[in-house]
């Protein structure tokens, strides 16, 4: 009996190389579980089951005639439904795109397929990417793992909560303000946010194509390292793609914390965050220093206006790259309009959610004439003053540790009518994207209320081998991944 | 009171490039609908637009000839607005960052020269093409075709700089020609090759500032521009003299009834919200770059003209006529090469030759007369192998078969005669056939040598080499 809920990739990987077990029996049962158990947290919009058994048995029949197989031959993976996979519903968890197929695989899909990963479902999502608690999505809430009446984190939080419940090995998620690893945080498991142009973007549906990066979601941190390594790399079809050599990270994993210089910036650990939390994380940096790691005070002055810059910069582009559905080429088309006009109003009305529509006017009002210099330039500069902070910062210091998030998982519900205070669920997440830095969200406690706490680990750009390294080290620390389920 | 007319021009022209500005979709016109398109150029959810290196290099040059400032680092923006023939909802153009600024070209009206200034030069990306229902006939649909959408553009600007209609119509021109010597627009203006607007205004002459101008969109010919630019300096000054004033907005172009029209206000007023564009980085172009793209640079036509009149010794105007189509200019110095009389050559080749290529619809690349063969048959005449009448006959017969001159001469028995003996004979003959014009004749109707001419030349075939035989004649009769 497989314990899909402990399996990793890269133990399963053994397995199936050694031919100790097949992908197809993992596989398969993987569907048995979301059959029996997603009704209850609704992690997928699609699944793709037919196509998925067919890959696994193929990948075990390469590795039967021992033929060559790829880094993740045989491990399933979910992937958030805004990124494309040719040939199936790509919906970003809208009605808009509610019968969206798309025509092409994203670049990240088309590495993973070259590797043998076996794709098993697209998984829920905010819409659009844009919300902190996956219950904007049109396809229902998808609820916590640890509990069902909580959010599991958004927007990527059908990932999160898929590998947290064994209903995946891997996850790709997106992150543009903390999509991934405020949702990896709120279910236990590790999510990372590579630099800005460390991940191809193409077939990533835009949201804020200045933030918006994929990175893995998984049990622990050797699977991320194991997943960066196949998703990361130069794309000529991304022009903001780094031509950058990717190290081996899972070589560089166990070089432990001894003289990392490790800084706690002051403004993270400031009102509004949970005592719990806070204890948790200064807990485990405590540990970290007591292995060798030199800890000190750090300062990101400009921490406090990142929100702010982040709302006008964000949904400015997103006016911008969500004018596409217009109800002419694909998606949802309002069919009562009268003229081209009406076509557009209502098609856009009905087809997008409240908090899509909320963003597109925010961001339009932002770019509007005689708005432009006082929300948009204004938020431009903000964002290259944070730029320097995390520059600053990272002369002393090689990684900087900060809560993921303020809170442990809240309540389904209970953000919901505030966008103000679901907005400040990502404000240690938020600067990260407005920089351009990798940052890693890896499991370092439990609630007294038996839910997980995230510790966010912030590098430099490019630097994701150190990030990981000291992930590494806190999931040592920790004990391995998590279990509270 | 007596008004100056202020016009100034945007020109879209789209670039000669093979592939389109950010996808490889071809761009060759008149392909089946829809058959060039891709995820990228049809917006679909998730694609990244790619820069086309080359359509920034048409664009340098563009940029060069023009004499701009290039800037060393130039930035796409995102022009937003709704139309169904845009897939992304905005057009990735550029507006604060454009590639070039501040260049100028020169036309000559009336033999003086006039500097037009180019404001700015900035590249962007066409929309695609809607087919609507009286077109398609189908009724009430409009239909979407993405085979243009992302043809790369460049849009160029003019300062306010030109004060009539003519100006305006030889600055078009201009441009054009520039393009053409650069191969980086086909010309093509029925194919949409270049559109353009208009901003025209008119102030009391002497006046230093400008009167409110009016925009005319939609211009998608040379007629187009002067027609509208003729009807719209009309209704101003008619709206001036009967003391009204102009209103500042944008008219439309009414191809058929020939009257501009004022642009629905909801349609029209609008905010394009411009800003980068995060999905490209911005474009750097160094020295280097610049340096090679000029040193690429063909001859421009002001400067080939030029040489034409200090190096071949021929008229302006025939320099003028010579360098209009660079591919004639081309023409007309490989026949030279061949070594011609450069006037000679001059007169075949602003006659004959561009005539029956007009007849004809062809390029002189396709023309079956090559340059050398033209330079053959003007040395044939020169050297008075044939005549300039039997020239003219070869040249057709040249036009029909693409035949070799030499051989054409030789195969129909084309060649003059020479021999005096020869000559004589028939001049001989002809005295004798008429013996009254030749009394007439010595009774002083000198005019009716051209007769005797004539009747020589009917003996021969029109092969007796003219000269030769007037002056035979002239010794008989005298």
């Amino acid at each position: 009996m497989i314990d899909l809920m402990r399996l990793t990739a890269h133990e399963l990987k053994e397995g199936i190389v050694r031919g100790e077990t097949s992908s197809y029996e993992v596989v398969n049962s993987l569907f048995d579980r979301i059959e029996k158990i997603d009704r209850d947290i609704n992690a997928y919009i699609s699944l793709l089951k037919e196509e998925a058994l067919r890959k696994a048995e193929e990948v075990d029949r390469r590795i039967d005639r021992g033929e060559k197989v790829g880094k993740l031959a045989g491990i399933p993976l979910a992937v958030k439904d805004n990124i494309c996979v040719r040939g199936t519903k790509t919906t970003c968890g809208s009605k808009i795109l509610e019968n969206f197929v798309s025509p092409y695989d994203a670049t990240v899909i088309e590495r993973l397929k070259s590797a043998d990963a076996v794709i098993i479902g697209k998984t829920n999502m905010d819409e659009f990417a844009m919300g902190s608690s996956t219950e904007t999505s049109y396809f229902g809430v998808t609820r916590n793992p640890y509990d069902l009446s909580r959010v599991p984190g958004g927007s990527s939080g059908g990932s999160a909560a898929a590998v947290a419940s064994g209903e995946t090995v891997l996850a790709l998620g997106s992150d543009t303000g903390g999509s991934i690893r405020q949702p990896a945080s709120f279910c236990g498991v590790v999510g990372l946010k590579p630099t800005y142009g460390r991940v191809s973007r193409f077939g990533l549906v835009a949201y804020a194509s200045s933030l918006d990066q994929i990175g893995p979601l998984t049990k622990d941190v050797t699977d991320c390292a194991l997943l960066l390594g196949v998703l990361a790399g130069h794309d000529l079809r991304d022009s903001t793609s780094g031509d950058l050599e990717v190290p081996d990270y899972l070589a560089l994993l166990q070089e432990g914390v001894k003289g990392i210089r490790l800084g706690i910036p002051e403004e993270y650990f400031a009102e509004g965050l949970d005592p719990e939390v806070n204890s948790s994380v200064m807990h485990l940096v405590q540990q970290l220093a007591d292995l060798g790691a030199e800890v000190e005070n750090a300062s990101l002055p400009h921490t406090g206006y990142a929100i702010a810059s982040y709302y006008l910069l964000a949904t400015a582009e997103a006016s911008a790259n969500l004018a596409r559905y217009d109800g002419v080429k694909y998606g949802f088309r309002a069919e009562e309009a009268a003229d081209l006009d009406d076509m557009y109003c209502y098609t856009r009305s009905i087809g997008f959610g409240d908090e899509v529509k909320r963003r597109i006017m925010l961001g339009t009002y932002a770019l509007s004439a005689g708005y432009y210099e006082a929300y948009y330039r204004k938020a431009q500069k903000v964002r290259t003053l944070i730029k320097q902070d995390f520059q600053k910062a990272f002369e002393r210091f090689d990684v900087l540790i900060t809560p993921t998030s303020p809170t442990v998982a809240f309540k389904i519900g209970e953000k919901l009518d505030d966008p103000l205070k679901m907005y400040l669920s990502d404000v240690y997440t938020i600067s990260v994207n407005l920089a351009g830095i990798p940052a890693v969200s890896v499991p370092c406690g439990i609630s007294a209320e038996g839910l997980p706490i995230g510790l966010q680990i912030l590098g430099r750009h490019f630097d994701e081998a150190t990030v990981l390294r000291v992930a590494y080290a806190v999931e040592q620390v920790v004990g391995g991944a998590i279990d509270g389920l | 009171m007596d008004y100056e007319t202020v016009i100034g021009l945007e020109v879209h022209a789209q670039l000669a490039t093979r592939s389109k500005i950010f996808c490889g979709c071809s761009t060759q016109f008149g392909e089946e609908p829809n058959a060039q398109g891709c995820p990228v150029c049809l917006g679909m959810p998730g694609v990244l637009p790619v820069l086309n290196r080359m359509a920034v290099e048409f664009a340098i040059r563009m940029a060069l000839a023009t004499g701009c400032e290039i800037a060393s680092r130039c930035r796409f923006a995102r022009k937003n607005y709704f139309y169904p023939d845009l897939p992304k909802g905005y057009q990735i153009s550029q507006y604060e960052e454009p590639l070039a600024t501040g260049g100028h070209i020169v036309i000559e009206m009336d033999g003086k020269k006039k500097r037009i200034g180019i404001t700015r030069i900035h590249l962007e990306e066409d929309a695609g093409k809607l087919v609507h229902s009286e077109d398609s006939g189908l009724t009430d649909e409009s239909l979407f075709d993405v085979n243009r959408c992302g043809v790369p553009l460049i849009e160029i600007v003019s300062e306010p700089d030109m004060r009539s209609v003519e100006e305006a119509r030889l600055y078009c021109l201009k441009l054009r020609q520039i393009m053409r010597y650069l191969g980086i627009n086909s010309g093509d203006m029925e194919k949409g090759a270049m559109r353009f607007e208009a901003n025209v205004s008119l102030r009391p002459r002497g006046s230093t500032r400008y009167g409110t101008r009016v925009e005319v969109k939609n211009l998608n010919s040379f007629r187009a521009v002067l027609r509208s630019l003729e009807y719209e300096v009309q209704r101003q000054t008619k709206i001036l003299q009967g003391g009204g004033s102009i209103q500042q907005e944008t008219m439309g172009w009414d191809d058929v009834r020939e009257v501009t029209f004022p642009q629905r206000g909801k349609e029209y007023a609008h905010d394009y919200r411009y800003f980068p564009e995060p999905d490209l980085v911005p474009v750097d172009i160094d020295r280097k770059w610049i340096e090679k793209v000029k040193s690429e640079l063909p001859e421009l036509p002001t400067a080939r003209k030029r040489r034409f009149i200090s190096q071949y010794g021929i008229p302006a105007y025939d320099a003028e006529v010579l360098t209009t189509e660079r591919e004639i200019a081309d023409y007309y110095e490989e026949a030279l090469q061949v070594g011609a009389d450069p006037k000679a050559v001059s007169n075949w080749v602003m006659g004959d030759v561009l005539r029956e290529l007009k007849a004809r619809g062809v390029s002189p690349a396709e023309f079956n007369i090559s340059p050398k063969h033209l330079a053959e048959l003007v040395n044939l005449v020169s050297d008075g192998t044939i005549s300039g009448k039997i020239a003219k006959t070869v040249f057709e017969e040249m036009v029909k078969t693409g035949g070799h001159p030499r051989e054409i001469v030789e195969v129909k028995g084309l060649i003059q005669i020479t021999d005096t003996g020869a000559i004589e004979q028939v001049v001989e003959e002809v005295l004798s056939e008429n013996p009254e014009e030749v009394e007439r004749y010595r009774g002083g109707k000198t005019k009716l040598l051209g007769f005797f001419v004539g009747e020589v030349m009917k003996k021969t075939k029109g092969k007796a080499n003219p000269r030769l035989v007037n002056e035979i004649l002239r010794n008989k009769l005298g």
